[in-house]
């Protein structure tokens, strides 16, 4: 029932609570997402599905109404999501299910771990310059993270971690808390940079970078543009500058127009030149052309060769992703003059936007389960770590594969858009709860000193909490391996 | 009978865990076992008409609470109208302000006339109605912020002591505060008298137009809040230990005139990290510092 305010009234009870957007109503576990009325701790269930359904499904939905007979076989994987936690971890994890997968007993245990060791890896898709190398990145003013390397087209945040969570003010820890939190459950987050930009970022979205919307990524570096375009310039247009803040190319000296023999045409850059056609610092980095500060491409250049330059030669100077793109021609005094793009040209500037995948932010959670949340597992903690390492136990965050990093303890890293949503909570230690669930063979499971008088079969989840709404059922993501799906099966 | 509530034993074994929309309760007995189901049966049926009663009368108890005026029907609604009264002339409260405790002094007293329980406590939601028989005790650790495992203190409760209720308010508890403490946690004879007080108390925590409290009208966030346009507390940011210092006073000024006035026994007021312990001399319930003894089954207020 919706009343003003967009607020909608929760009928699970009778207080009948009012809730506004974004709200939880007196209960904390009835919220208003967007108008819908949402559980906001279900245990999530993956069900395999052959289709990816809605990943959020209202509770008042009745067509979709539990009847409690799906939870019976190798087709329904028991998330950790809502299934509260183990901590200070010392008692066994709330659910450990055995399930039979192909006739062998598999077991899963499920637990929210606390992760006060944790944080994000950000891959933002852009050439615009975010902030130098080590710069620390804030959210709400507080330091929560910074500036690491530029990978192809890409930066590269890194955020949280224990020094941000546990080691800085009350207000830092929670600032950082707050940001892992929201960007693990896919939420917006603004990020500033110190002396770079601001950007908002969200997973599996564009970045936005100082109020624009970032379009595609880098077809390939100024180079390398030319590289792969040079045969379809050639004849049309005497030069070709591609301007990138970090390798910007020139066609006329870039092996790639030599071999083609586009003739010398005097054109001079500023910058440090690397190799033939290839110049380094031709601006300071930015976010305009190429990623570079410039707004005026003719800035890069110094005055054209008197000796071999002649009036109405052609330049087209374009950025790597053809976003910036402008074509001049040479005056009788050897001045660049802008014109219209001549229909030939358009066409290969439209050819590297085409080229230019969509920019998107991707999010890593990464966290060390290596603790005392083993505890919850086994009664020998170390002896999970080796099970994982073994490849006996299989890792899952809310039914989505990991990487394990290689070496000690058992460190992940999982992609939040292969998890369900709202997968993450907090406690304000401040840390963030993540869904963690290890599935191994049963025998393995009492080998490692597994809790074995708590295992209870797939069938008797229903039993365990009578309320049946608060199983949150899902379909299991098809580019997901089944977690549940044998060594042999898993492609 | 409603069909929503959840009622079951944890997978401890021991305890009783009962759910209804904003109420959840958990509860344990120690006696003989056959004493134990009973007294359990009997919280149970009490449980599942609990919600409706008090809904059915949502309105009157959303009130400003007045010191003459009609009483409302139910035996819990009561509990909460005669908890809040010594306050109505003073300040702004409705009977909303002792509904925790209310119910878990409801569910207690069932239990204990029902069955013959050495020992029973229900929490609801951490505020905690209690049982003693004579020569028992209980041991209370306090946490600063939900969910921290760390207690800030510990104290025993023994049945020689008048304390039977305990109750803990503070804005980052489920429901709306007009102060700024993490937690206020109040002694007293019955759950419903510690829950009133600790309202009061911990709106009593303030540093008023501080500009690092962010505060927002409480019909902003909940519109059918009982505290409408007050201004509740929403963040506080980092306090100077001056300010911690006025701050904790101010609440510590109303928490010794509750303990003259006996409508407390003792209060433990945490604001960013401080701690202050508010207690009469002669009643020597100084808590002792943490964890838990052995000696008793802690309860985390």
């Amino acid at each position: 029932m919706r009343v003003a305010d967009d607020a909608i009234r929760c009928d699970a009870c009778p207080v009948l609570c009012y809730i506004k957007p974004g709200r939880a109503g007196a209960c904390d576990r009835y919220a208003n997402a967007d108008g819908q009325l949402v559980r906001l701790d279900p245990h999530v269930v993956l069900e395999r599905a052959v289709s990816r359904g809605d990943t959020l499904v209202p509770f008042l939905e009745k067509s979709r109404e539990w009847d409690g007979a799906l939870l019976s076989g190798e087709e329904t994987f028991v998330t950790a999501i809502g299934a509260g936690t183990t901590y200070p971890d010392y008692k066994p994890a709330p659910f450990i299910i055995s399930s039979e997968v192909a006739g062998v007993d598999m077991v899963t245990v499920v637990t929210e771990g606390i992760f006060s060791y944790c944080g994000v890896k950000l891959k933002i898709d852009t050439d615009r310059h975010l902030g130098a190398e080590c710069s620390i990145v804030r959210a709400q003013g507080e330091a929560v993270g910074h500036v690491t390397t530029n990978e192809y087209g890409s930066q590269m945040l890194s955020l949280g971690g224990v020094r941000h969570l546990t080691g800085g003010s009350r207000h830092e820890g929670t600032a950082t808390c707050d940001a892992l939190l929201n960007l693990c459950n896919r939420q917006a987050v603004e990020l500033k940079i110190d002396d770079g930009a601001t950007v908002i970022v969200q997973a599996d979205k564009a970045p936005i970078v100082d109020g624009v919307q970032e379009e595609r990524m880098r077809v390939g570096c100024g180079s390398a543009t030319i590289g792969m375009f040079a045969k379809q310039w050639f004849g049309k247009v005497d030069e070709v500058v591609v301007v990138d803040d970090h390798i910007t190319g020139v066609l006329s000296e870039h092996q790639a127009g030599k071999l083609l023999g586009v003739p010398e045409s005097g054109i001079k850059l500023k910058g440090r030149r690397s190799t033939p056609g290839r110049y380094f610092r031709v601006a300071e980095p930015g976010t305009s052309w190429g990623g570079t500060n410039i707004d005026d491409p003719l800035s890069i250049l110094s005055p054209f060769d008197r000796e071999v330059a002649t009036p109405g030669l052609r330049l087209l100077m374009v950025s790597t992703t053809g976003e910036h793109h402008a074509y001049f021609e040479l005056d009788e005094f050897l001045h660049p003059v802008e014109k219209d793009l001549p229909a030939a040209l358009r066409e290969s500037v439209e050819r590297i936007r085409e080229n230019c995948e969509p920019a998107l932010c991707t999010v890593l959670f990464m966290g060390g389960a290596g603790g005392s949340l083993r505890a919850g597992v086994t009664e020998n903690p170390v002896k999970l770590t080796h099970s994982v390492r073994d490849a006996l136990t299989r890792v899952t965050c809310g039914g989505a594969p990991v990487y394990v990093w290689p070496g000690g303890g058992i460190t992940i890293m999982a992609d939040v858009s292969r998890m369900p949503e709202n997968a993450f909570g907090y406690v304000p230690t401040p840390a963030l709860v993540a869904p963690i669930e290890f599935t191994l063979k049963l025998s393995d499971y009492a080998k490692l000193g597994g809790y074995m008088d708590h295992v209870r079969p797939l069938s008797s989840i229903t039993s365990i909490n009578r309320d049946e709404e608060s199983r949150r059922r899902l379909a299991a993501r098809p580019d997901n391996p089944w977690p549940l799906a044998s060594e042999k099966s898993k492609k | 009978m409603n069909n929503r509530a959840q009622i079951r034993i944890l997978p401890d074994g021991r305890r009783l865990h009962m759910h209804d929309g904003p109420i959840d309760v958990i509860v344990e007995a120690f006696g003989a076992v056959s004493e134990i189901e009973v007294a359990y049966r009997a919280a149970a049926a009490r449980f599942v008409g609990v919600l409706d009663e008090l809904c059915g009368e949502l309105a009157f108890l959303r009130r400003p609470a007045r010191t003459d005026g009609d009483l409302p029907s139910g035996a819990i609604a009561r509990r909460m109208l005669a908890a809040v009264r010594p306050y109505a002339s003073q300040v702004f409260i409705t009977s909303m302000a002792a509904v925790a405790g209310a119910v878990a002094e409801e569910l207690l007293e069932i239990m204990t006339s029902a069955a013959k329980l050495s020992r029973a406590y229900v929490n609801d939601g951490g505020d905690i109605a209690l049982h003693l028989a004579p020569g028992e005790k209980f041991v209370v650790g306090m946490v600063e912020l939900p969910d921290r495992a760390s207690l800030f203190g510990t104290t025993s409760i023994t049945s020689c002591d008048p304390i039977r209720g305990i109750a803990t308010s503070g804005w980052r508890g489920r429901s709306f505060s007009l102060g700024i403490a993490d937690a206020v946690t109040i002694l007293a004879d019955t759950a419903a008298m510690a829950d009133a007080a600790a309202t009061v108390v911990a709106n009593a925590v303030d540093l008023p137009a501080h500009p690092r409290v962010v505060r927002v009208r409480a019909c902003d966030l909940a519109p059918d809040s009982d505290l409408g346009e007050r201004l509740v507390t929403q963040s506080v940011g980092e306090l100077t230990p001056d300010e911690i210092r006025d701050a904790l006073e101010a609440g510590i000024r109303v928490a010794e005139s509750l303990c003259g006035s006996v409508l407390i026994r003792a209060a433990a007021l945490n604001l960013q990290g401080e701690t202050r312990i508010v207690v009469p001399v002669e009643t020597g319930l100084a808590p002792s510092p943490s964890p838990a003894t052995r000696d008793g089954s802690p309860v985390h207020a």
